[in-house]
């Protein structure tokens, strides 16, 4: 045994090697990078140390609108979602034919690449020269006017983009509370209902609070899953965000580092360091709200 | 007493009815979730057998296709490399999952089953760098993988993915739970601990480890955002990145048919694997799944 003691190591270095190369140094290597200022990418030299990178950032009206529209979809988006998965999931847990079947169905765009099914969304919603778009013909029917939801108004797109995003988070909430339904104690249920008590009140007062872990979980994970939304809007938009007027934060660090108006690390290293805290201050704000109001 | 049972047999009556609307409504709700999911699906498929002047032509978008034809998939397959698309993402695929399973069973290995200085330290710190978004470290690795010019290569794409420190975690209390007993019964017939972890842990372990593969596969069938800095060579796009290309640049003039036949192939595969694992995949995501 004791001749051995240093072979254990041998098992983590891959992991660790790894780990160290691709996540701890690259860690302390932002922070590096958001101070240094005028780095140039090329010469890989810089003029000195300083917060201007952070103070360009946050004065570039691009990132202004990046934070405005991330900061529009998280409060549209979270809500709504946790709220219709918790119907659907307690809708779900109280019908036993065609159970497995809705599950199944409710899962499917968890697996699936949102890149190519944003182009089905895209082609639902755009308004072109040979035809005003599913979506526009059901409004038309409905008496409206005809909205070009992909390249026309801001709200419009802004629509979309929750419509999509909603659609896309949806199967890991359903998941997860229609599994954490079912494995509350029906010793609960069945001692309430010998009271008579009203199954709004069932729900209301055993099932939410019963729950409410997952539910402050889901909470917490879809705050900042939805500060670093970005995929979805590059699927609806195209790549080029900045003049879609759709760009995310974490948008703006990927433009910033590449594509047309990239090569600036440094911003891009300033503007992922002020979304990071953005996220933690929520997250701290949360796990805070959720303490107070979670039963175990 | 005969007017109270016949109260009683109404309220049963009305209790039945409103328990039936109540069935209803819940169906009915349920029902239209699941048409915004199969919605788009449908869209895709349908729009993908519909033929170019078909569908140009169509001012109201008809639900059925008058003259249905594959010719939109061979488009997608000839005049776009969506072949070459494909077959990266399946070698994007296979390659980083099966390296980091190595790396990963053997880490939590080490974890698990042997007993070093520092283990508890180093394995604290392990969970620590879960905090760690990639948002922050994908800036430096970009960076890195320029500068050892590694980009449009299979190495640059696959290297910072091939290691997960929660799926270290998931698979660490996985082996943890093999009895010690086994260990030393094997100790005292002199195997080996790499032999122990290939002949006993990974077998009785399997189905953690089918579940680890299955999550990591979805993960890098879908992954965009690395692969799209790491390539701007077409020869080594991802699917991901293909289907941007081809939105932008494929098939001339607004194809959608053609481009939706491109949609359909590049869902299908993970459907599939749904539809084979479906309980596997629903109990890894419960289990160990974030997206959302």
């Amino acid at each position: 045994m004791e001749k051995n003691q240093y072979k254990g190591w041998l098992y983590l270095l891959p992991a660790a090697l790894f780990l160290a190369a691709f996540l701890v140094y690259p860690l302390v290597d932002v922070f590096v990078y958001s101070m240094e200022e005028g780095y140039n990418f090329a010469s890989q030299t810089s003029f000195g140390v300083g917060t201007y990178n952070f103070s360009y950032v946050l004065h570039d009206p691009y990132f202004l609108q990046a934070v405005k529209n991330t900061f529009t979809m998280v409060i549209i988006t979270v809500p709504l979602s946790t709220g219709i998965a918790l119907l659907i999931s307690v809708g779900l847990s109280s019908i036993t034919p065609l159970k497995k079947l809705f599950q199944t169905i409710y899962f499917l765009p968890y697996v699936t690449n949102t890149l190519a099914v944003g182009l089905v969304f895209m082609v639902l919603f755009k308004k072109t020269a040979y035809s005003d778009g599913l979506v526009n013909l059901l409004i038309n029917w409905f008496g409206g006017e005809s909205v070009d939801f992909i390249d026309g108004p801001h709200a419009a797109k802004m629509f979309v983009m929750c419509l999509y995003v909603i659609w896309v988070v949806m199967p890991f909430k359903i998941l997860l509370l229609t599994s954490a339904i079912a494995s509350v104690n029906p010793n609960y249920y069945n001692a309430a209902r010998v009271d008579g008590t009203s199954s709004f009140r069932i729900f209301y007062k055993i099932t939410l609070p019963m729950i409410s872990p997952t539910l402050f979980y889901l909470i917490i994970t879809g705050f900042i899953g939805a500060f670093k939304e970005y995929g979805n809007a590059v699927a609806l938009f195209g790549t080029d965000l900045n003049a879609a007027e759709m760009n995310t934060i974490v948008g703006y660090v990927y433009d910033m580092l590449y594509g047309d108006s990239g090569g600036y690390p440094s911003y891009a290293s300033a503007a992922a360091i002020i979304l990071f805290f953005i996220v933690l201050t929520i997250t701290y704000l949360n796990l805070t709200v959720s303490k107070k109001h979670t039963y175990y | 007493m005969v007017q109270s049972e016949n109260l009683e047999h109404q309220r049963t009556k009305k209790f039945r009815a409103a328990l039936m609307a109540k069935r209803g409504i819940t169906y009915a709700g349920l029902g239209v979730w699941a048409l915004m999911v199969l919605f788009p699906f449908y869209w895709m498929l349908l729009t993908s057998v519909k033929s170019y002047g078909e569908y140009n032509a169509e001012y109201v978008p008809k639900f059925y296709a008058g003259s249905p034809t594959l010719q939109n998939y061979l488009d997608a397959f000839n005049s776009v490399p969506l072949g070459r698309y494909l077959l990266n993402t399946l070698l994007f695929t296979v390659i980083t999952t099966a390296i980091m399973l190595a790396v990963v069973t053997l880490a939590a290995y080490g974890f698990a089953r042997l007993s070093f200085p520092g283990k508890d330290l180093v394995f604290t710190c392990f969970l620590a760098l879960m905090m760690i978004p990639n948002e922050l470290v994908v800036i430096t690795n970009f960076v890195t993988i320029t500068n050892f010019h590694l980009r449009n290569t299979y190495t640059g794409l696959i290297l910072p993915s091939v290691t997960s420190v929660f799926y270290i975690y998931l698979l660490k209390e996985n082996f943890a739970q093999v009895p010690d007993a086994l260990y030393y019964a094997a100790k005292v017939d002199g195997t080996s601990d790499l032999r122990y972890l290939w002949k006993v842990m990974i077998p009785i372990c399997r189905p953690t480890l089918i579940t680890v593969g299955i999550l990591k596969v979805i993960e890098c069938w879908n992954s965009y955002v690395w692969p799209r800095l790491i390539t701007d060579e077409e020869a080594y796009f991802l699917v991901s990145n293909g289907i941007q290309e081809i939105r932008e640049n494929g098939f001339g003039r607004e194809n959608v048919p053609a481009m939706m036949a491109a949609v359909v192939v590049i869902s299908v595969p993970l459907v599939v694997l749904f539809l084979i694992f479906r309980e596997k995949i629903m109990e890894g995501v419960s289990r160990g799944g974030t997206k959302g």
